[in-house]
């Protein structure tokens, strides 16, 4: 008999927990079914010289790092300087993925924040970014010495997940 | 009346600006159709409450051009979905696929609803039998009688 006024507390317990859980989830976060994955090839124009291609390929061997960015993008604002101060203490290669951007905006951006990439493509279409998996700019991918992706991270960078996310993930894969 | 005639003029407008947004049907209806019908079961990943097919984001329309693309190379629709998971994951899919991980949110309804009914028998059942199996003590017995003379005096 007792246990009957248990149920409803059981079952209020569980909806706590249910709660708990799923509203610190972040509905924007979808978990990117390419980590672990090669990360997939292209061909594109550097921003600086669009006579010149980079492709993935050129990477090989090293770990580094893959932003999207845009000049139309406000969060990307947000997370420049971090990528900024980071790569003049930092050997990491940052390589940019300009997003459906147009080259004389983003090169005046780049004039303008300062510029912490090795180099940036420019993926004019949107085709690349397909092929990624972005959908919000900004995105960060940790790609490694084989060319995998191994982490992603959707929205601007914060000094936490720099320090706490990107950075451990890169010393392990440098290992 | 005022107020229906602003109706009527809203949904004239309105009519009009969907006969706008439709152009691109003119180009080939047989592909535009089914694109529609294959981006009615894709979620834009932008403003995640929307199909591919409604939404009017800028990734939506580039997506909408991808699937265009891969109709016109003759991929089924099974393979433009592959194409489309392979990139985004599940999470496009309106209809989840069925999977171990998907198993509870397909059925999980039919668990509950099952359940909620099973518990609702149980009780029911459980009341009834209460209400029958508790006996009159004599005092009760007594009372009933008096109450009703009649019944008990031809009983």
């Amino acid at each position: 008999m007792k246990a009957r006024f248990l149920i409803p507390f059981i079952l209020f317990v569980v909806l706590v927990i249910f709660f708990f859980v799923g509203l610190r989830l972040d509905p924007h976060e979808i978990p990117s079914p390419l980590i672990n994955k090669p990360a997939p090839a292209f061909k594109l124009p550097q921003l600086h010289d669009p006579n010149k291609l980079f492709s993935v390929d050129d990477m090989r061997g090293k770990v580094w790092v893959f932003n999207v960015w845009a000049s139309w993008c406000v969060s990307c604002r947000e997370e420049h300087p971090l990528w900024v101060a980071f790569a003049r203490t930092n050997s990491l290669p940052i390589v940019g993925l300009n997003y459906k951007d147009q080259r004389p905006a983003a090169l005046d951006w780049l004039q303008q924040l300062g510029n912490p990439y090795i180099l940036s493509v420019m993926d004019t279409e949107g085709r690349v970014g397909i092929d990624y998996g972005v959908y919000g700019v900004p995105e960060t991918y940790v790609i490694d010495k084989q060319g995998v992706i191994r982490m992603k991270h959707i929205g601007p960078i914060t000094p936490q997940v720099l320090q706490e996310k990107i950075l451990p993930k890169v010393q392990e894969l440098s290992r | 009346m005022k107020r229906l005639l602003f109706a009527l003029c809203w949904l004239a407008l309105s009519s009009t600006s969907l006969a706008k947004e439709a152009a691109p049907l003119a180009e080939d209806p047989v592909l535009e159709a089914r694109l529609m019908q294959i981006s009615k079961e894709l979620r834009c990943l932008v403003c995640q409450n929307e199909t591919l097919a409604d939404s009017h984001a800028d990734l939506a329309k580039d997506l909408r051009r991808e699937v265009r693309d891969k109709i016109r190379q003759g991929l089924t629709d099974a393979q433009i979905k592959k194409y489309l998971t392979q990139r985004y994951g599940d999470f496009v899919l309106y209809r989840p696929r069925v999977t171990a991980k998907t198993w509870l949110l397909w059925f999980g309804p039919f668990l509950l609803l099952f359940g909620v009914a099973l518990g609702v028998g149980v009780v029911i059942k459980q009341r009834s039998r209460t209400v029958d199996d508790i006996p009159l003590t004599a005092a009760e017995t007594a009372r009933i009688k008096a109450l009703i003379p009649k019944e008990s005096e031809s009983a």
